[in-house]
């Protein structure tokens, strides 16, 4: 990647410091241009079935929630806030109990208005995904995204 | 859960509650469970750790999604006899108003109840329950095996 713009540095930062998302220990490891990766690794707090240790679907939803909005940022050729519109989330197969789960999501689109990302997230393989994700997120032109926190 | 298997056996209602803060990403999150005349009431005090947007502030898209499929897992389990947890199979999630940084209420009703699927609708609010920050549709799949 050349010339990444400045803003798009701070804009990876803001999503790997986001207060929820650092709530629930993930991490972006791949951002730009037009696309995102993020890592959860499995923790006791994710668990939403103390039977069994599956992670709570709630977790998926936010891991690609939070992957898809930084998809669309990292496609956007200015700084923006963006917002969801709507998400859609297939569950394949529940997640394995212990593992990590990446999500990877693309912008596929982005119109004056409107943004629109699909993706998925798995353990090992994007062809074996936990779950698949479409989104479409609103583009607030003209106001500012948020900042990165400062830091400690 | 052995917490429905036993209230199931017992034939009495689960404890919502007890239920919920048996899921250890509900608590993580502060969801608290109660029943109202309408059937599970969720409540999720604000926190600052459940922030996507720190400008507004405004609650995390992943929080919204979160309580929304908590409370329509917590109606299916409420309202359908099943002798497990119900798994989610699909859900999608209208965004309507951002999450602001206050107390919020979601409560889910059941659309469908087929043999193995039910169809679930959920609303979550703040101040106004006519003015719902988010909405979910959702299917989940029911065990009735042991029943």
């Amino acid at each position: 990647m050349t010339d990444s713009p400045p803003w798009l540095k701070l804009a990876q930062g803001h999503m790997n410091q986001t207060a929820f998302f650092a709530h629930l220990k993930g991490e972006v490891v791949g951002f730009g241009p037009g696309r995102a990766t993020m890592r959860l690794p499995y923790g006791p707090h994710l668990v939403g079935n103390p039977d069994t240790g599956v992670v709570h679907g709630g977790v998926i939803t936010a891991l690609l929630d939070h992957t898809a909005g930084a998809a669309v940022m990292a496609a956007l050729k200015e700084p923006m806030a963006i917002a969801t519109l709507d998400l859609r989330i297939d569950y394949m197969k529940p997640a394995t109990p212990g593992l990590a789960i990446i999500a990877e999501v693309t912008c596929l689109k982005v119109t004056h208005e409107v943004a629109f990302a699909r993706g998925s997230a798995y353990h090992v393989s994007a062809d074996d995904p936990v779950a698949i994700c479409t989104g479409a997120f609103m583009l607030m032109r003209g106001t500012p995204p948020p900042p990165p926190p400062a830091k400690d | 859960m052995d917490l429905i298997a036993q209230a199931r056996a017992a034939g009495e209602t689960p404890d919502l509650d007890a239920l919920i803060q048996a899921i250890p990403y509900c608590r993580h999150l502060g969801v608290i469970a109660r029943l109202d005349g309408h059937g599970v009431l969720l409540e999720l005090p604000f926190a600052p750790d459940l922030v996507g947007n720190p400008m507004l502030p405004a609650l995390h898209g992943g929080v919204i999604g979160s309580l929304l499929e908590t409370a329509a897992l917590a109606q299916v389990i409420y309202e359908v006899h099943a002798s497990s947890l119900p798994k989610s199979v699909d859900i999608s999630i209208d965004y309507l108003r951002s999450g602001r940084a206050r107390t919020s209420f979601a409560r889910a009703r059941i659309a469908k109840q087929g043999r193995r699927v039910v169809n679930v609708h959920a609303e979550m609010w703040q101040e106004d329950e006519t003015k719902p920050i988010a909405a979910l549709r959702g299917h989940m799949l029911v065990d009735f095996s042991e029943n």
